[in-house]
């Protein structure tokens, strides 16, 4: 271990010390709720579950890191949600992880992988090539043990136009706005891999009344957390807390990257232990956008003259959803559309867990734990699956073979906006 | 009647005792011991963990305080697995007189204790949760030990030395021959027989109940005034490092981080009858407020279990038998044949767990000079078997060695990480112990679940691996239940009423173990 290494080690055993996190292990009751929902521990040997890497393992930490199967964790945070005590069980693990990243380095691959902007923009101008190049069993087995992505992990598929060339090349605005400004956060995939539902979010919510602001904006960070980079998780998120905040201070914030947006509600907040007050102006002010447009339903604000779509629809929630605890409002917002069949997963997780499920070592139990979301895909789906979050898309789409969307796109073609490519 | 022929019968089980033993079976002397329960059951299994380091009496003892600062670096070396180096930290809190820490430092450095005032600063980085308002902190070589393994690490050496240890051996009377000792005579508790223990010496290491041993000898009662106190341990450690007050030793100043949990200590109260000691709420609360005191928020945390402990102190002439606190800690020989010309018999009492080797020397060194032996002691020298290594215990090793096995065995106590392998191997070679027994080796049943889950599966397991039959595991999964709750009743709120009440849903809603088919004598050992 370097100087420095164990320099950022002790900071952050001295601060998971003392964090909040900590102490909520004694809430614990042993009761193995947590294990029992756990989506990882039922297909591999090698996670000890998280009642035993959490507040159990806990209790016995102090100093250099001695149980690294923790980072078998997928920090799903299904344990915290289901928790019937309160017990800060994610929390607690993702704490431990990034002692032990902190402890022995971070690998190179894990360094990489999480660089989501700067992936973009190096395969926005060359998409075809890299697209082929991702596409390649050969490039991919070079990749999986030069780097250690697994072969058949699920890769983005390049673009070859950015959300921001989009907007800066699409016509002005002729129906003028009815309800004020929102602001919104499309997160890295929206700016660079998935630009079609970040339009199609825009003209979503242009269509239904709101002036659409869409600052500069870059990474949220999550993938830097979930890989125990906390330092640069951190500099990442306050970061973006103020390009979003640069675009008005009281406006709504309105997302369709669905993990990205529990990052800033919460997970940078308990996780990071970032208690800015920019971050918790932004983490109350930013909904994602099933939420958003079902708070307006609610207030009888949405209009719901939607087109008919006959068909059944497999949607799945996806876990960093789930844990933001407001139920599943875009199961609720799709079933608003006449003639769609929207049949929830109730499948935990998809496995991919952000960027865990490209890792070689973990690529198989990932595919373990979505086995059974893929399978109900297959059985249910009419030529289409719809999941709010990016990665848990290309997971699905890659390892069920059905075309997999934002939610937001099916509202988009029930207001009759037409194709947005 | 079994019959044994020993040189020197050492009466009692706890730290003294098996110092005592291993003291001198490594001279050469053919040694029992013989306990009436199980080693480590009474005092010294009833303390804050706390390795001194000295600092606590450099002003109000400093005999003892030098006494403690070199025996706690001998324990180091010798009984290694059984002491964690934690450290530790005087505190002057806001309330306190910081003139006190200077007094304290001119003591550490008249009686050698190390010593070293640091910035409340640095002492709050190391230690967080410390009340912020701290306004001096001196910091000293405490440890924390572990009562059980230390016992058990000295019966270890004693037996490799060629001594005996009888547990659940009481002594029901001492045979005299004229004016010495002739025998001891003992009741096999387990194995149901009586057992004659021929010998020409008889060490009473028995603590509290020392006065009890030397009128069965018929000598005049040794007068011992145990002095209670109570100690809470919280589910985790609240802190990594011991924290006194830097007061005059007073109640309530000592937070000992031990294993996974913090133990909150202690009171001292004069008592009567070391069998029955009260943990009234009144103390409790003390302790809380105390706790409450160096750790804001200490009162919130979760308390896992109470119990009492009593020190045995002899009495002293220069202090009221009110105020056992300022009795001497320092250790008392009582010779037996200038008292009550009774040749062949010493009593000891006083001292603390960290000086027990001492006085474990002090008292052979007696029996050597009534003898007219001269044999040195050597037990500063030889590390206990499994501390050869002379690799102090931490807290991580049980998660670091699960770590590595976790894939090859099942693990029966989930909060303190005990594997069946550590569980069957101690059964093995102790099929007569009860639950308790293990559990005080092992640490079963001493986390924040307190016995629910596991206790029902290590009585399973013993079950299985067919140690016990059906019956006497139903038998002695209630004893151990009945001996948990004595210890979490006095403390049951907040959380752990919680635990509580789903321990009681698994044993009485499910596994309804008060009707359970059991022995027709319910099983007490």
């Amino acid at each position: 271990m370097s100087k420095r290494q164990d320099e950022r080690a002790k900071e952050l055993r001295e601060r998971l010390n003392n964090e909040l996190q900590r102490m909520s292990l004694d809430m614990c009751v042993k009761c193995t709720i947590c294990e029992t929902s756990c989506p990882v521990a039922p297909v591999t040997p090698l996670f000890s579950g998280p009642k035993f890497v959490g507040p159990q393992a806990e209790r016995f930490r102090d100093g250099e890191s001695v149980d690294h199967s923790v980072d078998y964790c997928s920090s799903c945070g299904t344990c915290s949600v289901v928790c019937p005590q309160g017990v800060h069980v994610a929390e607690l693990n993702s704490l431990a992880r990034a002692v032990m990243k902190a402890e022995q380095g971070v690998p190179v691959r894990d360094q990489l992988i999480t660089q989501t902007v700067l992936m973009g923009k190096a395969m926005t101008p060359v998409a075809p090539i890299a697209n082929a190049v991702l596409d390649n069993k050969l490039a991919r087995i070079a990749m999986e043990k030069i780097v250690g992505v697994h072969r058949d992990a699920p890769m983005p598929t390049a673009r070859t136009q950015s959300l921001h060339s989009w907007l800066k090349k699409r016509p002005a605005r002729t129906k003028p706005a009815t309800r004020g400004s929102v602001v919104y956060f499309h997160g890295c995939a929206g700016g660079y891999f998935e630009v079609d539902a970040a339009k199609k979010a825009i003209e979503v919510l242009e269509h239904i009344g709101y002036d659409v602001i869409v600052p500069e904006q870059g990474c949220c960070g999550l993938a830097e957390q979930s890989n125990g980079l906390f330092e640069k998780a951190s500099a990442s998120v306050r970061k973006l807390d103020e390009q979003l905040r640069s675009a008005g201070t009281d406006l709504p914030i309105v997302s369709t990257a669905g993990s990205c947006t529990g990052m800033l509600k919460h997970e940078a907040h308990e996780i990071l232990g970032i208690h800015d007050p920019e971050l918790l102006d932004v983490g109350t002010r930013i909904r994602e956008i099933s939420e958003f447009l079902m708070e307006l339903y609610e207030a009888d604000e949405l209009p719901t003259d939607f087109r008919p779509i006959n068909m059944r629809l497999p949607y799945h929630a996806p876990c960093q959803v789930k844990s933001q605890g407001m139920g599943t409002p875009a199961y609720d917002l799709l079933r608003l559309i006449p003639g769609l069949e929207v049949i929830d997963s109730n499948v935990t997780c998809c496995g991919i867990a952000g960027t865990y499920g490209l890792k070689k070592e973990k690529y198989e139990i990932a595919q373990a734990v979505g086995k059974p979301l893929f399978d109900m895909i297959k059985d249910t789906n009419e030529g289409l699956a719809a999941c709010d979050t990016e990665t848990c898309r290309w997971q699905i789409e890659k390892s069920s073979g059905v075309t997999t969307v934002h939610p937001i796109v099916l509202i988009h073609q029930a207001y009759g906006l037409g194709d947005g490519e | 009647m079994k019959r044994l022929d020993t040189d020197v019968v050492i009466i009692g089980g706890g730290s003294t005792g098996l110092g005592v033993v291993r003291d001198a079976a490594m001279r050469g002397y053919r040694a029992v011991l013989v306990e009436r329960v199980d080693l480590g059951q009474g005092t010294t299994g009833r303390f804050h963990g706390l390795l001194h380091s000295g600092g606590r009496y450099v002003v109000s003892d400093p005999g003892s305080a030098t006494e403690c600062a070199e025996e706690n670096a001998i324990l180091r070396r010798i009984q290694a697995g059984a002491v964690e180096d934690t450290g530790g930290f005087f505190v002057t809190l806001a309330d306190d007189d910081p003139a006190y820490a200077d007094k304290f430092l001119a003591g550490a450095a008249a009686t050698g204790v190390p010593a070293t005032e640091i910035s409340v600063k640095e002492a709050l980085r190391r230690e967080p949760r410390l009340d912020p308002r701290i306004k001096r902190v001196i910091e000293v070589a405490d440890g924390s030990v572990d009562g059980w393994q230390l016992v058990w690490g000295a019966a270890r050496s004693a037996m490799a030395h060629g001594a005996q240890v009888l547990t659940y051996h009481r002594v029901t009377k001492i045979e005299r021959d004229g004016e010495r000792v002739a025998a001891v005579i003992c009741r096999d508790e387990k194995g149901g027989e009586d057992v004659r223990i021929d010998c020409t010496f008889v060490l009473n290491c028995a603590g509290p109940w020392a006065g009890q041993i030397s009128s069965m000898a018929g000598a005049r009662e040794v007068a011992v005034v145990p002095g209670r106190g109570i100690m809470i341990a919280m589910n985790h450690r609240l802190v990594n490092t011991v924290i006194n007050r830097c007061v005059y030793p007073t109640d309530g100043d000592i937070l000992v981080p031990v294993h996974t949990v913090s133990i909150i200590g202690t009171t001292d109260i004069h008592e009567t009858d070391p069998d029955h000691l009260p943990i009234p709420h009144a103390e409790v609360q003390q302790m809380l407020d105390a706790g409450e005191a160096m750790i804001p928020g200490f009162r919130k945390s979760r308390a896992l279990h109470a119990w009492a402990g009593s020190r045995p102190l002899i009495k002293d002439s220069r202090v009221s038998v009110d105020d056992t606190r300022h009795m001497s800690r320092g250790m008392a020989v009582i010779d037996h044949s200038q008292t009550d010309g009774l040749a062949g018999m010493l009593t000891i009492g006083g001292g603390k767990l960290t000086t027990y080797r001492l006085m474990a020397e002090h008292i052979v060194d007696a029996m050597n000079r009534q003898l007219g032996e001269e044999r040195p002691c050597t037990t500063a020298d030889e590390e206990v078997p499994g501390s050869e290594d002379r690799r102090l215990y931490t807290v991580t090793h049980r998660l670091h060695d699960r770590e590595a096995d976790r894939l090859d065995d099942q693990i029966i106590c989930e909060c303190e990480l005990m594997n069946r392998q550590m569980f069957v191997s101690l059964l093995n070679e102790q099929p007569d112990a009860t639950l308790d027994d293990l559990r005080r080796q092992l640490r079963l049943g001493m986390g924040p679940c307190q016995g629910g889950f596991c206790a029902a599966r290590a009585a399973g397991i013993a079950c299985s691996e067919q140690a016990i039959d059906a019956e006497r595991a139903s038998g002695l999964l209630r004893l151990f239940l009945k001996h948990r709750w004595i210890g979490i009743w006095p403390i049951l709120y907040g959380q752990q009423v919680r635990q509580t009440a789903l321990d009681h849903w698994i044993f009485n809603g499910t596994l309804d173990v008060e009707h359970l088919p059991q022995p027709e004598e319910e099983i007490v050992r």
